[in-house]
């Protein structure tokens, strides 16, 4: 499994998908605004998704499995998308902001 | 099969052409400073991935990759950023804190990257005894509509949920303002 193509190696997918998942961890702790950080968050769904299906691909017998998974993985990034922003468009009527150190009204 | 020359090589050069392309559309969603450069950024991650889902025989996720992320997905973070604000907001932090806390960050970033890199490349991984189930289009729907059938309608209800309460928290916003 470890030998042949590029594009026909296990791990080659695996070390996509951890850059993946570190470039959204990296914005979801500098980011300054809900909606950066949302962003983020899709890169580590992303990353969730291409590791699901990498594995499906090269270890599990039933090839339909991983992709139903990542289908659903999809449905579910989607709806929570939906509500993240309707969220974050209410944040911003009330504060004007979406800077999330200005999101405070309890802070000292 | 293997008629057309250096079929291979060009294989093997559009598989990198997509890693490249999903890596430099993940770093742009993370680095720039304009929130719409950032969605952009997202979108050519997006792309890529869909490459290399189908690279990963899938083609039809490839499609559904597009459709959905590219399609929608990134077309509600545009409507978002119109509605909200375009621009991440100036670095007012000391420069102290910009080096500690950006350190932090690469830091975990890094210790993540380097850390599931060995596992994953250490890991004797299992190869199945056969890959006879295909994953065709056909195959995906029927497990859909047998062995997957409940969790296909809870999806369908917690879009229907999803819907009716972005459609909520928006409207009662609008009222107050």
């Amino acid at each position: 499994m470890n030998s042949g193509p590029l594009y026909d190696r296990l791990d080659v997918y695996l070390v996509a998908a951890a850059f993946l998942l570190a470039v959204g961890i990296y914005g979801l702790i500098r980011r300054r605004t809900l909606i950066g950080m949302l962003i983020s968050g899709e890169l580590i769904f992303a990353a969730a998704s291409l590791n699901v299906m990498a594995f499906n691909r090269f270890t599990v017998h039933d090839q339909a499995v991983g992709q139903v998974f990542v289908l659903f993985i999809l449905g579910l990034a989607a709806a929570e998308v939906s509500i993240a922003l309707s969220i974050i468009v209410a944040v911003y009527r009330n504060y004007r902001s979406v800077k999330t150190k200005e999101l405070s009204e309890l802070s000292g | 099969m293997n008629s057309f020359p250096a079929t291979n090589l060009i294989v093997t050069a559009i598989f990198i052409l997509c890693l490249a392309t999903m890596a430099a559309g993940a770093l742009l969603a993370v680095l720039t400073s304009k929130l719409m450069r950032s969605v952009c950024g997202l979108v050519v991650c997006c792309i890529g991935l869909a490459g290399l889902y189908y690279f990963l025989h899938s083609p039809f996720l490839a499609l559904m990759e597009i459709l959905i992320y590219v399609g929608a997905v990134c077309v509600m973070f545009v409507f978002a950023v119109m509605l909200a604000e375009p621009d991440e907001p100036a670095n007012e932090e000391k420069p102290g804190a910009v080096v500690v806390w950006g350190g932090i960050a690469l830091g975990a970033a890094g210790g993540i990257f380097w850390g599931l890199t060995r596992l994953g490349a250490r890991t004797p991984w299992p190869a199945p005894e056969t890959l006879s189930q295909s994953g065709s289009v056909e195959a995906i729907g029927i497990s859909l509509l047998t062995t997957y059938s409940l969790a296909f309608e809870l999806i369908s209800l917690a879009l229907l949920v999803a819907i009716i309460g972005a459609l909520a928290i928006a409207r009662t916003g609008r009222r107050r303002a």
